[in-house]
């Protein structure tokens, strides 16, 4: 068991084969990362960010190395297990918000209870968008909202279950500069409100600089 | 059951995006096809069934020499069957002095048990159907022998020691009998009367009969009791042996039908499959976005089945109902085909088959590309160029193909039959899918000559080549047999119409005796009446075939109702009549006069396997007879001109007593000239058959206008195939039309592009479809039908015009979207 820390990578590597050959895109990374901490991942395009993140989220798997999320050994887990596991433990927020176009705002902030198998989940939906400030949007369809609003419902999703790590990938990279910023301060707020480690890719060195700490890749490699 | 709420949640709202509106369309057209023709068929095999229960009067005839027992009568009471009895004898019946060798039947209540009585006031007046018996003391004489006694209702007629009183004019009773000279003028009577004439003394010639019917299950234990506990000498008959080419026939042309929507369920497969590839690409980044949020495998794979299973319970409902108001419609276009104008309800079988189509068609062509919509990685989130691994050929193509199989088969479960469609579907398919790219290249080629929008337009047919090629073969199909069958209808029409003279006979006359030939004949021609030639009739019984015995069993030719042991119309004739075609040997010169030759018609040939030279012996009134097949000859039944099976060369047959024949066209109105001809000459028999001609002319249009009606899906899953291609071409269309218009195009010449590249795609297939219809049109009429087949370029102008107003009206309705909307909405998206 290791203490305090919620997401911890050993050794990470991440190679795929290209027409030149094998190609390392995260390269033999190790980071600890504990319970309630922020976290930016920034770096230059092609630096690995997204890869590491999904490395860290069990989206991925790794060639080498191991991820520990809440405790569990990612590495270990076959695809359904690391499902299981994000249903309980992750949220996620993206860049290009990924709100399923068939449900209405109400319904995609929903799904994530009832896959974890939340009984109650219309209330705490209908509370938790509330706290985005979209209670009067609930029935809207994706397409009837603006960007920001499709990204505060997307955090709405990503919080609702309370996970324990949250990981957002470039969350206001579709934004203009004045809904981004109004994004990321509900982001870091809900953050705060609910104790959550958050996880966070982004070129926005302003949002960065709000999180507790700043890893800088290079190359796949941690800097 | 969160499952199944979220996969209905979001398939209702796909569905009202539209974005199902194709599978579903697809899926609902072939059960529509598919259960339209299943209905149609159960229905009139229901009804030919109920017409051959018509011809016995019964489900089950018994038929005896003696009087049928009591006991068989109450064993069927026991069961819940209903019986009657008849008992019919040969008798001469008097009007006064004047009197008539008649055929009496003696009923009991409750005849016939199936078909009815039709009875008029007056001789050959209009049949309504009775609902009894005649009452004890009156009898219903046919119109025949009214006519040969003189007389009318209210007359009293004498058989044996009675006097009964006539209470209507018989005018057709269901099992009449079907040979011309087995016909003698009938009367039917009740058969509590039958004592008082005193017609029945020992020796005296009766047949007597017990009618059976009822429910379908006890009337078949009903069978096995009676074999079982039947005299011998007494002869049962039910409807599976009542009329076996009519069954045949039916079960032939059912088959027609089935493979006929099984075109349309095919092209509508090639539609889901399309529409599935582009369900599934539209729903990758829902998957890997379920994923992420922690939905197993198994999870978003049964939401996307449990969607497939509720499409395709909708599709078949909607395609049953679809498919039942179909057959409503297509049982009122060919009303007269059948002889029964009440048909029984269909059963429920084609609901059965219809959902199971549509699920065999998802799971062959659409479950494929949705299991892989399964493997889609949640890594799809971040990484939009990661999709599902490739699948195995197998899985891909394993399923589409076996499903298409299984399909075939069902439809045709003869193996050879099923290898021959197999086969032939392949080739049609290649061929057209051969010619098809062929055109599209060409026309692709010609692009440089035309104006932009036009080449706009036919560049796209070739970039979409694979989609271009499966929709001109799938609207050529359509197209094509549409057009054929016009063709047919018309060569049928026309060349009837050009082969026969314009007063064709509607009158047969049988059983003319031989001296008062010349006398019937003047009379005939001072009545305007033009008479046709007159033949003579001997009637004989063919006994062996190159010296064995046609009752044989081992000859295989057992069969008591067959074509080899029945009493047979024998003639002799010295000419070959135009409407007759020596296939096989020779026709006789005037020298062979006298020779023991004969000539046999083709269907002889067909069903006893006998051919030139061979050797038949005939039993004409106990005499003898050996004979050689000198020729095999092709009639033209149609004609209605007097044909016959057998013909013997002059100089043979005239010893023997027989009677003469003819036809004759008798001018309209002409009814009271015939109540005169069949009192002058009692003993001919007289057939109408202007009403049966008219009724074969309108059988021939409505049943080419019945399978045309069928072959309307096929266009119809055309049409589909075309809104599936669209459909999956809808993003690229849209962002091009964008392109396009921020470049400057007008909305009109988006439009003129799109209209462009489906007017030539719908003048390809017409194109194709016109060149396939004249081929098969040509053989059909040549090969199968022996009509003169001439060229006509109105289905050519039909094809390629039809074809192209068709598609390009279906086209731009699908694609309208597409242009209508802002090119900045698309191309910040």
């Amino acid at each position: 068991m290791i203490r305090n820390s919620v997401l911890k990578a050993e050794n990470l590597s991440k190679e795929v084969s290209s027409p030149e050959g094998s190609l390392t895109i995260v390269n033999d990374v190790s980071l600890d990362i504990v319970a309630g901490e922020s976290v930016a991942v920034t770096g230059s395009s092609g630096a690995g960010k997204s890869t590491l993140l999904a490395l860290l989220a069990g989206l991925d798997t790794p060639t080498r190395g191991r991820v520990f999320l809440a405790g569990e050994d990612l590495t270990r887990l076959d695809e359904d297990g690391r499902a299981r596991l994000r249903a309980q433990r992750v949220g996620f927020v993206f860049q290009s918000f990924h709100l399923i176009p068939a449900l209405t705002a109400l319904e995609n902030v929903m799904l994530p209870l009832e896959l974890a198998g939340i009984s109650d989940a219309r209330r705490i939906a209908m509370d938790t968008l509330a706290g985005v400030r979209l209670g009067a949007r609930t029935g809207h369809y994706p397409r009837q909202l603006s960007g920001g609003e499709q990204q505060r419902v997307a955090i709405a999703r990503a919080f609702v279950t309370k996970p324990a790590v949250l990981f957002a990938d470039e969350p206001t990279g579709n934004l203009d500069t004045g809904t981004g910023t109004r994004v990321g301060e509900l982001l870091f707020a809900l953050n705060t409100h609910e104790h959550t480690t958050l996880v966070l890719v982004t070129h926005d060195q302003e949002l960065a600089a709000r999180c507790g700490r700043v890893i800088r890749m290079e190359g796949g490699r941690v800097l | 059951m969160r499952l199944v709420r979220l996969a209905l949640r979001m398939l209702s709202r796909e569905w009202r995006s539209g974005e199902l509106g194709v599978l579903l369309l697809a899926l609902t057209v072939a059960v529509a096809a598919l259960t339209g023709v299943g209905f149609l068929v159960s229905r009139i095999s229901a009804a030919v069934a109920l017409q051959a229960s018509a011809v016995l009067a019964a489900d089950i005839r018994l038929g005896s020499p003696q009087p049928i027992e009591e006991r068989y009568f109450a064993e069927a009471t026991s069961e819940g069957i209903s019986s009657a009895r008849t008992t019919t004898l040969l008798s001469v019946v008097f009007n006064g002095e004047v009197s008539q060798l008649t055929s009496v039947t003696a009923v009991t209540s409750g005849y016939p048990l199936r078909g009815h009585l039709l009875v008029a006031p007056e001789a050959f007046g209009k049949g309504t159907a009775a609902s009894s018996v005649p009452a004890a003391g009156e009898v219903w004489p046919d119109s025949r022998l009214l006519a040969a006694i003189g007389g009318q209702v209210g007359s009293r007629l004498t058989i044996g020691a009675a006097s009964l009183r006539v209470a209507r004019v018989l005018i057709s009773k269901p099992d009449q009998g079907s040979t011309f000279a087995e016909l003698a003028p009938s009367l039917i009577m009740n058969v509590s009367d039958i004592p008082s004439t005193q017609l029945i003394q020992a020796g005296s010639r009766v047949s007597y009969a017990g009618l059976f019917a009822g429910d379908r299950r006890k009337i078949d234990g009903f069978k096995a009791w009676l074999i079982a506990n039947k005299r011998a000498g007494e002869r049962l008959r039910d409807i599976t042996e009542a009329s076996p080419q009519v069954r045949n026939a039916v079960d032939r042309a059912g088959r027609f039908l089935s493979l006929a929507s099984l075109v349309s369920v095919l092209l509508c497969a090639i539609a889901v499959a399309m529409a599935a590839r582009r369900y599934v690409t539209r729903h990758l980044d829902t998957v890997a976005l379920l994923k992420t949020l922690g939905a197993t495998r198994a999870f978003t794979l049964g939401v996307t089945v449990l969607q497939l299973a509720a499409l395709a319970l909708l599709a078949a409902g909607v395609g049953a109902a679809l498919g039942f108001v179909a057959q409503e419609w297509l049982l009122r276009t060919i009303r007269g085909l059948l002889a029964t104008t009440d048909l029984p309800g269909p059963n429920l079988a084609p609901l059965g088959m219809g959902f199971l189509t549509a699920v065999a068609l998802l799971a062959g062509f659409a479950l494929p590309p949705i299991l892989q919509l399964a493997r889609v990685p949640a890594l799809r989130v971040l990484r939009r160029d990661v999709g599902p691994p490739p699948p195995l050929v197998i899985l891909a193509f394993g399923p589409a193909v076996a499903v298409v199989l299984l399909l075939i088969y069902w439809t045709v479960p003869e193996p050879k039959l099923f290898g021959y469609f197999t086969a032939g579907l392949a080739a049609f398919v290649l061929v057209l899918t051969a010619a098809g790219s062929l055109l599209v290249n060409l026309a692709g080629r010609l692009r440089g000559r035309v104006g932009v929008a036009w080449r706009f337009g036919v560049a796209n047919l070739s970039r979409r080549r694979a989609e271009s090629v499966v929709q001109l073969v799938a609207f050529g199909t359509g197209i094509m047999v549409l057009l054929l069958l016009g063709i047919l209808r018309a060569d049928l029409n026309g060349d009837w119409q050009r082969t026969l003279p314009p007063n064709l006979p509607n009158y047969f006359f049988v059983n003319i005796p031989p001296a008062s030939r010349e006398q019937f004949v003047s009379f005939l021609n001072d009545q305007g009446a033009r008479t046709t030639k007159v033949l003579p009739i001997v009637r004989g019984r063919l006994t062996s075939i190159n010296g064995k015995p046609v009752e044989d069993p081992k000859s295989g030719r057992v069969n008591e109702e067959g074509f080899a042991t029945r009493e047979q119309n024998l003639t002799w004739s010295a000419e070959l009549g135009a409407d007759n075609r020596v296939v096989s040997g020779r026709w006789w010169q005037p020298g062979d006069a006298g020779k023991p030759l004969v000539s046999l018609a083709s269907e002889f040939q067909e069903s006893l396997g006998v051919k030139v030279g061979d050797h038949l012996s005939f039993d004409i009134a106990g005499e003898s007879l050996e004979v050689t097949v000198a020729s095999i000859r092709k009639v033209k039944w149609d004609t209605f001109q007097p044909n016959f099976f057998i013909v013997f060369v002059p100089g043979v047959l005239e010893a023997a007593a027989g009677t003469y024949m003819t036809s004759a066209y008798f001018t309209p109105g002409g009814a009271h000239s015939l109540a005169q001809l069949a009192h002058r000459f009692p003993s001919v028999s007289i057939f109408d058959i202007d009403e049966l001609l008219t009724q074969v002319r309108a059988v021939l249009d409505k049943a080419a206008l019945a399978v045309q009606s069928v072959f309307a899906f096929t266009l119809l899953a055309g049409l589909t195939v075309l809104l599936a291609a669209v459909q999956s071409s809808r993003d690229e269309r849209r962002y091009e039309s964008a392109m396009l218009r921020t470049l400057g195009a007008s909305r009109a010449t988006v439009l003129q592009g799109i209209l462009a590249e489906f007017i030539t795609l719908g003048a390809l297939a017409g194109l194709l479809a016109a060149l396939g219809a004249s081929v098969g049109a040509y053989f059909l009429t040549t090969r199968w039908l022996e009509l003169r087949y001439t060229f006509e370029a109105l289905p050519w102008l039909e094809g390629i015009f039809g074809g192209a107003l068709l598609v390009a009206a279906s086209g731009w309705l699908a694609t309208r979207g597409v242009i209508n909307q802002p090119p900045l909405k698309t191309l910040r998206a």
